[in-house]
């Protein structure tokens, strides 16, 4: 097939597509499987290589072949075409393939536009501040080519580029207007339903020794939050995960079976708080301990562990109150009671032995847990993120021979101690502290904040919460997990930084991004409402807000098409004449060809339409004579001639 | 007022209008050509003619010179034609003891050089620095050449056997280059029946002269510009360089060579003032040879100087 030379692509055209193809795809090389991104950059690297060579494209049947291939291979990896991976996997495909056709001008429209398309696609996978900036950059290229694919070979690289530049800043009025205005749905603009079964890192339903500090490990931002009541500055951050209360020998798990309701008395006033929890695919919602104010669709699960009906799948924002001083469950239920003293009977004799003559010597219950506090003072325990294996009587193992662990193992080891010595007690599960953020006042948690402690049942008194890690290491509670650890431990470069200049940026950055959280990705139709009320717009629905979005996109058009009319006052009034008579011939089809001169027009129209010509006449010498000769002004006789030729018929 | 660009009669009351219509009657069916070669000629430039052997270029040279009552010479170039035969050789003269000077035929108004690219090029550069300079240096002593002084030189298509096609940088030097063609299916009829023009070249008498010629070159280079036709060659010639099509734009000189001849092309179409459609008229015979084609050593093409045109917008 020959392609018409009006349709034809210039030499200078494929390096710009190719860019624009690779800019838009390479993104996805980060989640996709390695043999597609290879074979996109193979395809890429081929169309390049036939470029630099001008060497002809390969034929159609070539082509289906690889249309083929590629298909399959999705096939084989995905078992589909659809879905978002293999329906972007393919697209990617096509797009690199797309460059080995590039024939006409059609084939090179075809690429830009699929840009544009797969540029939507990588919200599906991202959606932070360096995608956001990398499509920014991708889309500017993209429309870059656009314009140089039609614009032909006169347009200057710096040209194109500055004009595609200039049509995407002109954009950002109407993305604004649109961000604002477009009527909200609930949920997340770009998530898929295939989200949920992401793998997410974060706090587990069950707890081994070594479990949390391998999640310690890692400087991910488990949630962030923002307080709304000044802290007391003595306060004690616990926020609470699950509770683990059956112990099988090895792992802690949350018991199963109905638990009845707790009984909470709160002893100082609530602290309201804001939190905005990372997708982490649990239920529970980390409040400080203890919430005395919960958001809709949420409840206290009997063991004070906040819970939402749904799963978190996507960063959600809750607001939460809680008192710091509190009293759970004074009068707890003798089936509770019972669960939490239960031990199985095969493992950790030397603890049970222990703990059996601790009671044995003491009378009171406080008397033991001061005990078990001593002995873990002792200066033969250390606390390390990189604990020893432990074996089968892992607490025994961990009391008397290996002495090093993480709060887990504390924990757990206070546990059994306690239980063992006749006490209720459990694990509880969560996070301990944070760091704020000087910038922005926000509270960061990561999976390196991650903990685990210890509650016992006093009678009289209820739950309280005993942390055993508090006297093997003070200032994990009092300053947080890296003044803790000894210097060497495998904590994330992240965390450890203290007092750096690093550290300052770090909390930009993460103040940069909370925001883009908060403010950008977070804007759900309340916040919606409230900016809208705020604007003096209150109970917006979507009709008046579509008639808004109307009104002022058809002002912004209104006001650029003023401006684009203001920046054009450059053609002098015998210019702009002379234009009112063309605009007057083209309503009678007679159109001046590109490069034709007013004289040659004439002539042409002599032959078609006598009449014309003969009114166009006066208009064609008047207007040379003002723009060409040096006669003086001709500006009004011009002006004459084209009022009586736009008012001829 | 604003002049016919159809056909002769643009002049009407000029003296100069009876040169056009009487070469007109020699060269039949050629006006355009006649034209662009009197435009060349009132601009004050030198012309290449490049068409295949009998096609009427020494005539049309010869009825110029005629009609214009200039003096007429003709050089035959040849691969054996040395610079001397051209500019003239110094003669030990016994009566006087003394060396005398005998000017070559490039000493003549209208020099006729047939066949250029025949010559070898250090024959070829002698007549084009003469033709540039306007003067000839020989064994030390420089002499003006006359005034009015215009070269048409012919040359056969390159690809012709024995021939030494001509630099670019030499090429620049013709303000214009032109072909003739053949002629239509009319004029060579008549050309059949009424006999050979060319005996008729010699009666012809001049209906100018050279002194009138000289004030109407300087007429003509005064003729009024504005700035948007400077615009429009400015655009033109920028277009020129940022056109895949060519190797390379036109050159400031080239610039300078559109505007003059666009000027001379005016004054003959009549009108006072030079119009977009001037320079249009002029710019393939101004660009062809100096643009070259970006693919395969050729020069422009004829398709892509109309593309050029149509580019580029008339301000």
């Amino acid at each position: 097939m020959s392609t018409p030379a009006k349709q034809a692509l210039d030499h200078g055209c494929p390096p710009w597509l190719i860019a624009s193809a690779l800019l838009t795809i390479a993104p996805h090389f980060e989640h996709q499987p390695l043999w597609l991104s290879a074979f996109s950059a193979a395809l890429l690297v081929w169309a390049t290589w036939l470029w630099h060579q001008d060497q002809r494209l390969p034929g159609r049947w070539p082509m289906i072949a690889l249309v083929g291939l590629a298909c399959s291979g999705i096939f084989v990896e995905y078992r589909t075409l659809f879905g978002r991976d293999a329906g972007v996997g393919m697209l990617v495909i096509f797009m690199a393939m797309k460059l080995l056709e590039l024939r006409s001008r059609r084939d090179a429209n075809i690429i830009t536009i699929l840009g544009y398309f797969l540029l939507l696609t990588h919200y599906l996978y991202s959606q932070s501040i360096p995608t956001g900036l990398w499509l920014i950059a991708a889309l500017w290229i993209v429309t870059a080519a656009q314009i140089r694919v039609n614009g032909g070979p006169l347009c200057r690289i710096r040209e194109t580029l500055r004009y595609a530049a200039m049509i995407c800043l002109q954009g950002i009025p109407f993305m604004l207007v649109l961000f604002v205005l477009f009527p909200r749905i609930s949920g997340p603009l770009w998530g898929l339903p295939e989200d949920a079964h992401a793998g997410r890192t974060g706090l587990s339903d069950s707890m081994t020794p070594g479990s949390i500090a391998s999640l310690a490990q890692s400087a991910e931002i488990a949630f962030r939050v923002r307080f709304a009541d000044p802290l007391p500055a003595t306060a004690k951050l616990y926020w609470r995960g699950p509770v683990l209360d059956n112990f099988d020998g090895r792992a802690w798990r949350s018991s199963a079976g109905a638990i009845p309701r707790e009984t909470l008395t709160f002893d100082s006033a609530p602290i309201r708080y804001e939190t905005t929890l990372e997708a982490n695919n649990q239920r529970w919602l980390l409040a400080l301990d203890a919430p005395s104010t919960l958001p809709p669709d949420s409840s206290l699960d009997g063991r004070l562990t906040a819970q939402g009906r749904l799963p978190i799948t996507q960063r959600q924002r809750v607001q939460l109150a809680s008192s710091l001083d509190y009293r759970l469950n004074v009068e707890e239920s003798p089936k509770i009671l019972h669960q939490n003293l239960a031990l199985p009977a095969r493992f950790n004799p030397q603890a049970r032995s222990l703990a059996a003559s601790w009671r044995a010597e003491t009378q009171t219950p406080q008397a033991i847990i001061d005990k078990a506090l001593e002995l873990f003072a002792s200066e033969r325990f250390a606390y390390t993120l990189e604990p020893p294996l432990l074996g089968e009587n892992s607490i025994d193992e961990f009391l008397f021979q290996t002495r090093r662990g993480f709060c887990e193992h504390y924990a757990a080891a206070f546990v059994v101690l306690m239980r063992a010595a006749g006490i209720p007690a459990r694990v509880v599960g969560g996070y301990l502290g944070g760091e704020q953020n000087p910038l922005d006042g926000y509270w960061v948690i990561r999976q390196s904040d991650a903990h685990a402690w210890a509650e016992v049942w006093l009678e009289g008194r209820g739950w309280r919460r005993i942390d055993p890690t508090a006297v093997v290491a003070p200032a994990r509670v009092d300053s947080g997990i890296s003044d803790a650890l000894p210097a060497g431990e495998p904590l994330p470069a992240l965390v450890q930084m203290r007092g750096t200049w690093l550290r300052n940026l770090r909390h930009r950055w993460e103040a940069l991004n909370n925001a883009w959280n908060q403010q950008i990705l977070g804007y759900d139709p309340q916040r919606q409402r409230e900016l809208l009320a705020k604007l003096g717009l209150p109970d917006s629905d979507w009709r008046s807000m579509a008639t808004m979005l109307g009104g002022l996109g058809t002002l912004l058009m209104a006001s650029m098409l003023a401006w684009t009319l203001y920046q054009h006052p450059k053609h002098d009034p015998a210019t702009r004449l002379w234009h009112t008579a063309l605009r007057h011939l083209a309503r009678r089809q007679v159109h001046c060809a590109p490069g034709e001169t007013p004289l040659a027009l004439l002539r042409r129209i002599e032959k078609t339409d006598p009449k014309l010509a003969q009114q166009l006449n006066r208009v064609v010498e008047c207007y040379l004579l003002t723009r060409y000769g040096d006669a003086g002004d001709a500006l009004n006789p011009l002006r004459d001639a084209v009022a009586q030729l736009t008012r001829w018929r | 007022m604003l002049g016919n660009t159809r056909s002769f009669p643009g002049l009407r009351n000029h003296p100069f209008n009876s040169v056009l219509t009487e070469a007109g009657k020699i060269i039949l069916g050629k006006e355009h050509e006649i034209r662009l070669a009197t435009t060349c000629l009132l601009a004050g430039g030198h012309l290449l003619i490049e068409d295949l052997p009998g096609m009427g270029k020494t005539t049309l040279a010869h009825t110029l010179a005629k009609l214009l009552g200039l003096q007429f010479n003709r050089i035959q170039f040849t691969s054996d034609l040395l610079p001397a035969d051209i500019t003239g050789v110094s003669i030990f003269d016994r009566t006087n003891s003394a060396f005398h000077f005998l000017p070559g035929p490039i000493f003549t108004q209208v020099l006729l050089a047939d066949e250029i690219n025949r010559a070898t090029p250090k024959t070829q550069s002698a007549l084009l620095e003469a033709m540039e300079e306007r003067q000839v240096t020989s064994e030390g002593q420089t002499r003006e050449l006359p005034r009015p002084f215009f070269v048409i030189a012919t040359q056969n298509p390159a690809h012709q056997i024995g021939t030494f096609p001509l630099p670019e940088s030499q090429l620049d030097r013709f303000l214009m280059r032109i072909e003739l063609g053949y002629p239509d299916r009319q004029a060579e009829r008549a050309l059949l029946t009424g006999g050979d023009q060319r005996p008729r070249v010699e009666q012809l008498a001049a209906v100018f002269d050279p002194a009138q010629l000289a004030d109407l070159q300087s007429e003509i280079a005064a003729l009024h510009a504005s700035a948007a036709l400077i615009d429009y060659i400015q655009a033109l010639v920028e277009a020129s360089r940022r056109m895949p099509a060519f190797r390379h734009g036109l050159s400031p000189r080239a610039a300078l060579a559109l505007l003059s001849a666009a000027r001379a092309w005016a004054w003959l179409a009549g009108r006072d003032m030079v119009l977009p459609d001037d320079v249009q008229a002029v710019l393939p015979a101004i660009a062809r040879h100096r643009l070259r084609a970006s693919q395969g050593n050729t020069l422009a093409d004829r398709e892509d100087i109309a593309s050029l045109i149509r580019t580029v917008a008339i301000p």
